[in-house]
């Protein structure tokens, strides 16, 4: 970035406004990336703190299926591989394969939420509800809140699929696609602190 | 030379090596805590290290192949603002379980 700004006087204005823009943004959306990633530490560290009061309630080794778990792993992990893919596709300006690919990004991505839906739902309608005990209050809002953002991340999605067909790749559109991108890592890498300190912690 | 440009603007950028890498990496580094979590053929202890090292492994994993956070001038900003919130999340976690463990066993 210094080199970049020692570089005013030799680029012509509109090039380096345009550069300069992409650059900032991406670097606005990592700022915004580490104050969310702030939010999630709280969460962590709420449920790292009442992670054992059960209120008699269900314990995690009677509510937790690790082989659930791994799907749920999985889907979302080969989201983000495909996330990869897509923007190597756009990189290399190849839209129709970008799409296909952003396609398969979503669908693995919804995949993920309706399992978790699915695994909430039914916790719910066993009385294991984030009502029933402090463990289970923490463990909905940390997870819930992971699986709001891969919601929102999903809404998004939909959007720039859209944007792609009707725009095609262009600067701004690629730029969104960039940071959509480094979003939906962003949120792996969240799911790796999840699935190790609240579900595989528990029922160890 | 636009394009070229924001290719090289980090942060999002790979290779189609590098993402494979990081790929197959990421799915072995989720196998083995899995595999020791639900084999079930070491102690509780070694396992809980297993898991821990098997995350922070992948996630710095993610970090380099998925999210190109390296020490290149264009990320280095990057890193700047992740090294800052590395040390307010230690602070934030570490200071609430020192301080609510702390609080348990005077109370209890």
């Amino acid at each position: 970035m210094t080199t970049e700004v020692s570089a005013i006087d030799s680029v012509p204005t509109e090039e380096f406004e345009h550069h300069d823009a992409v650059e900032i943004q991406i670097f606005g959306f990592w700022v915004y990336l580490m104050s969310d990633l702030i939010l999630f530490s709280a969460l962590f560290a709420t449920f790292a703190v009442v992670r054992n009061n059960y209120a008699g309630g269900p314990t995690p080794k009677e509510l937790f299926d690790l082989r659930y778990l791994f799907g749920e792993t999985m889907f979302l992990l080969f989201s983000s591989a495909a996330c990869g893919f897509t923007m190597l596709a756009v990189h290399g300006d190849r839209k129709k394969l970008a799409l296909v690919w952003l396609a398969i990004t979503f669908l693995l991505g919804l995949g993920f939420v309706l399992m978790e839906i699915n695994e909430f739902h039914g916790m719910v309608l066993d009385g294991s509800g984030p009502q029933r005990s402090a463990f289970l209050s923490a463990f909905f809002t940390l997870v819930g809140t992971h699986g709001t953002h891969v919601t929102f991340g999903l809404i998004w999605m939909a959007v720039m699929i859209g944007q792609v067909i009707v725009k095609g790749l262009t600067t701004p559109v690629r730029s969104r696609l960039m940071r959509l991108s480094m979003f939906w890592h962003f949120l792996d890498v969240v799911w790796i602190g999840i699935f190790t300190i609240v579900y595989m912690m528990g029922v160890i | 030379m636009n394009q070229a440009r924001i290719e090289s603007a980090g942060a999002s950028t790979g290779s189609l090596k590098s993402y494979l890498t990081g790929f197959i990496l990421a799915i072995v580094l989720t196998l083995i805590p899995f595999a020791l979590v639900m084999s079930g053929v070491v102690s509780p202890a070694a396992a809980l290290a297993g898991i821990f090292i098997a995350a922070i492994v992948q996630i710095l994993v993610h970090l380099h192949y998925f999210l190109h956070l390296d020490t290149s001038s264009e990320a280095r900003w990057n890193l700047m603002a992740a090294l800052f919130t590395l040390l307010i999340l230690a602070l934030f976690v570490g200071g609430t379980l020192w301080i609510m463990y702390n609080l348990r066993f005077r109370m209890g």
